[in-house]
């Protein structure tokens, strides 16, 4: 079993086919994708698969150390030009062929005129501990 | 016996425990080993004297703690104790419990964890499930806790005050998990209203039952939000708020008003609307006006807006809205709420994504996309332009 990070972006990744903004779409079509992600996340689930599921606020800023007994630094909010994450996934699958069958069911997930986004998401693969047997 | 009913019990075990001259810190570990060990061992065999079964048990874990403990301390002659006549547990003694897991020194999320485990009697791995953390984090929340409690002394524990917060914490904020945190926190505020005569805590009691009286209402089958305004009130609980309205009206008579009596009345007021175009706004409004001499706090001002544009008008709400700041968590949701009750849905439709972009949770996100997602709908069956026409 090998463990996967499917990430959603806010902003930063490519453009997706179907990219209308959510509260452009008709009523309809909002609860027909609210539908599609609780049953996805539902169905891997029930086949074993699924780990962890969050989603982030868009707010946040940079850290960092400043210095013995100064207080850290902060930058924000963060510039419009950021690659912005959304939200993930983390899957537990047999295989990579697996992982990037389950995003692209993801990516299929219905948008406005209830056709699918076609959203890019991001498919990162965990460094894992190291195995027993090594030779 | 079911869960419930052991979990009663808890409290008085460690109380015993306590009064026989064990530290209060190893003592609930104790109580909590007799209590998992009964989870396993009762469902087959319950025993005649559940408690007698629990203090015993959970005594002699008291005892190998203590001895491992002073073994590795090398002071094995510490271990000569002998119980001390122990007495019923009094009411006396699950209040101060109740003190001390509230205690002052204690981080928030802290006393909610060291309450629900010693008051409460859940195991750590319900309380770490409910609260969506790894059961080793939650037993380390657990144990520094105590180990605060212990330096802090045990003498100066919290007091009612402290004790309310926590638990409206643990109502406000119950997540998931098998546990249901609202109605155990309703046994707990009804079990300390029931060993202090403060009407403040019957207050808080009656504003739980009145909320939770309207559960099965409030979330669609999918976790989504249903506003107040739009729920099926034939399913609200009518004896929860028949029981939540007479706690409040005793508290009220004794006329030492304090912020959950006020807040208790608006909730009252609200179940008492058999349909919402009959809610009373204008008591509504004079009660906000009440809670704010309590807690002036934004949140407070934005419902309070919300009942001034029920009550007076859009524009009303909209001038009460006026003076609260814009980073308030929810103002735009309201700003959009009263812009398209005053009739300017573009307007209101731009509000609602705002508060999509920055609701708290999934629910409300969801939530505030549907309005924006209906409003732009309707405007464009006008023919008025909006976002997804002019790009």
């Amino acid at each position: 079993m090998a463990k996967y990070l499917l990430l959603k972006h806010y902003r930063g990744a490519p453009a997706a086919v179907n990219d209308v903004p959510m509260d452009q779409w008709a009523p309809d079509e909002v609860e027909a994708h609210i539908k599609f992600m609780g049953d996805f996340a539902a169905r891997l689930e029930a086949s074993g698969e699924f780990v962890d599921g969050q989603a982030l606020s868009p707010d946040g800023v940079w850290v960092r150390y400043d210095g013995e007994g100064r207080p850290p630094v902060t930058d924000g909010p963060f510039a419009e030009t950021k690659d912005l994450i959304a939200g993930w996934m983390v899957i537990d699958v047999d295989s990579y062929e697996r992982a990037i069958e389950l995003a692209g069911e993801l990516s299929a997930a219905p948008g406005a005129g209830g056709k699918p986004i076609h959203e890019w998401l991001e498919v990162r693969p965990f460094l894992t501990a190291p195995s027993t047997v090594t030779e | 016996m079911d869960e419930v009913a052991l979990r009663e019990l808890v409290p008085q075990v460690l109380s015993v425990l306590v009064r026989r001259g064990a530290d209060f810190a190893t003592a609930e570990d104790a109580v909590q080993e007799a209590l998992i060990r009964a989870l396993a061992a009762w469902t087959d065999e319950p025993p005649s004297d559940p408690r007698g079964w629990l203090i015993t048990v959970a005594w002699r874990a008291f005892l190998d703690m203590a001895r491992s403990d002073a073994a590795r301390r090398d002071r094995e002659a510490r271990v000569e104790r002998q119980p001390r006549p122990g007495g019923a547990p009094s009411a006396d003694d699950t209040l101060h419990l109740y003190f001390l897991c509230a205690h002052p020194a204690l981080t928030p999320s802290s006393a909610v964890a060291l309450t629900l485990r010693a008051v409460g009697g859940l195991t750590t791995r319900q309380i770490a499930q409910a609260y969506l953390v790894p059961e080793s984090t939650m037993a380390q929340r657990i144990s520094r806790a105590k180990r605060t409690v212990s330096r802090s002394g045990l003498d100066r524990p919290g007091d009612v005050r402290t004790v309310m917060r926590v638990l409206y914490l643990v109502f406000n904020e119950g997540y998931s998990g098998d546990v249901d945190l609202a109605a155990e926190a309703i046994r707990l505020t009804r079990q300390l209203a029931a060993l202090v005569d403060v009407p403040e805590v019957d207050g808080l009691l009656a504003l739980m039952l009145l909320h939770h009286a309207r559960r099965r209402s409030r979330t669609r089958p999918d976790g989504g939000i249903v506003p107040l305004s739009e729920q099926d009130r034939s399913r609200w609980d009518t004896d929860l708020i028949a029981e939540g309205i007479a706690i409040l009206q005793a508290a009220l008579a004794r006329d030492q008003l304090g912020e959950y009596q006020a807040q208790a009345a608006i909730a009252a007021l609200h179940a008492d609307a058999p349909v919402v175009e009959e809610t009373d706004w204008v008591q509504i409004v004079e009660w906000y006006d009440e809670l704010l001499r309590f807690a002036d706090t934004p949140i407070v001002r934005l419902n309070r807006a919300v009942a001034v544009g029920e009550a007076d008008g859009a524009l009303a709400g909209l001038a009460a809205l006026a003076g609260i700041d814009e980073g308030v968590p929810r103002r735009d949701a309201v700003a959009a709420y009263l812009h398209e009750k005053n009739g300017d849905l573009e307007l209101a439709a731009r509000l609602y994504a705002d508060a999509a972009r920055n609701a708290p949770n999934l629910a409300e996100r969801d939530h505030q996309t549907r309005q924006a997602a209906r409003l732009n709908q309707l405007l464009r069956r006008r023919g008025r332009p909006t976002g997804r026409d002019g790009g």
